[in-house]
């Protein structure tokens, strides 16, 4: 991790510049919301949820498996205390990343903070914690600035339009926010053993909950998430500890 | 409705606290070795958690998912930047979903 100081840029004049780099980063985030929001705005408008309340789901949750499940059970008449227990477990991973991430940001005011972990999401974490330096409350706010409006234009549209996109096209639409995450995590997998082998754990254990029969039945697809991340990071800390600094 | 705006609420929230507890509540920097550690392999095995096998059922035929995954791994193995592993590996299964309609 670079140190700040060593920067040329000022703290000041870096300020814009980081704004704009997150900015550009999120750019390919929102192009995969926007199907994505457009599937969830269509199936929630489809299920007989108001298309203002359908909207105001994707401005307040900006999540993607909690929003589904939520939806999927006010649409089934499940009870409020339901909907909370299970879009909590779906979203516990965000523990995790706002952990990772509460390590690698620069000192700031807690209501920055605050601000920021609204954008957490699987793909803006994923992006921010490829980052070399510490991360500044400017870089965040450009990186959640474009998928923040790309769900909700796309939850809009969905909810808005009768008409669906070429099935063909949404199916391969469907692969993009995983292509994504394979471009994020196979170029650091090729330059270190360690990330290589944590990554074949967590490939190993997800496949695990959801192959073997009994895990299957018994672990929701968010506690597979969670699970795993634990087991293969915990792996790679005690097999695979780093060095200060490096 | 006034039960459907309250379970937003209740989903607004529950998705807000596990983002806002820890990078809220943590100011101070963590200094044992192994918690370094393991916070440093957290986004590589949660994203290899989140794609695999979930990746699989992301389009209509797990065929096309797999002929998906390969391209998409090959291009990010060749260190094709983001948006054109994306796009190239969306282009991949469109071009299976035309050829191989129903497989």
């Amino acid at each position: 991790m670079t140190n700040l100081s060593s920067l040329p840029l000022t703290k000041e004049a870096a300020e814009p510049a980081d704004f704009k780099r997150g900015l550009k980063l999120g750019i390919p985030i929102a192009l995969g919301y926007v199907p994505v929001a457009f599937t969830f705005g269509l199936m929630a408008v489809q299920g007989g949820i108001p298309i203002w309340i359908v909207i105001l789901i994707s401005l307040t949750n900006l999540t993607s498996a909690g929003q589904f499940a939520g939806v999927g059970l006010i649409i089934a008449n499940a009870s409020l205390f339901e909907i909370a227990v299970t879009t909590f477990v779906i979203n516990i991973r965000y523990l995790l990343m706002s952990l990772s991430l509460s390590q690698r940001i620069v000192p700031m005011p807690l209501i920055n903070r605050a601000i920021m972990a609204f954008g957490i999401t699987d793909e803006t974490f994923a992006v921010a914690s490829m980052e070399k330096r510490e991360i500044t409350f400017p870089y965040m706010l450009g990186l959640i600035s474009c998928p923040y409006f790309g769900w909700a234009l796309g939850t809009a549209l969905g909810a808005l339009t009768t008409a669906l996109l070429p099935p063909a096209l949404q199916s391969a639409m469907g692969i993009a926010l995983y292509a994504m995450f394979i471009a994020l995590f196979v170029p650091p997998a090729m330059k270190s053993k360690a990330v290589f082998t944590v990554v074949l754990i967590a490939v190993a254990l997800s496949s695990a909950f959801s192959w073997v029969p009994y895990l299957k039945n018994h672990i929701s697809a968010g506690w597979s998430i969670i699970i795993t991340t634990i087991g293969a990071s915990t792996l790679g800390a005690i097999f695979f500890p780093r060095k200060e600094n490096q | 409705m006034t039960k459907i705006l309250l379970a937003v609420f209740i989903m607004a929230i529950v998705t807000y606290i596990p983002r806002a507890l820890p990078i809220t509540a943590m100011t101070r920097k963590i200094e044992s070795p192994f918690i370094k550690s393991f916070l440093y392999y957290i986004p590589y095995a949660v994203l290899a958690a989140m794609t695999f096998p979930a990746i699989l059922s992301a389009t209509s035929s797990t065929y096309f998912s797999i002929i998906g995954l390969v391209v998409g791994v090959c291009l990010a193995y060749r260190g094709q930047g983001l948006f054109k592993v994306a796009m190239g590996t969306v282009l991949t299964v469109y071009l299976c979903e035309m050829l191989f309609p129903g497989l």
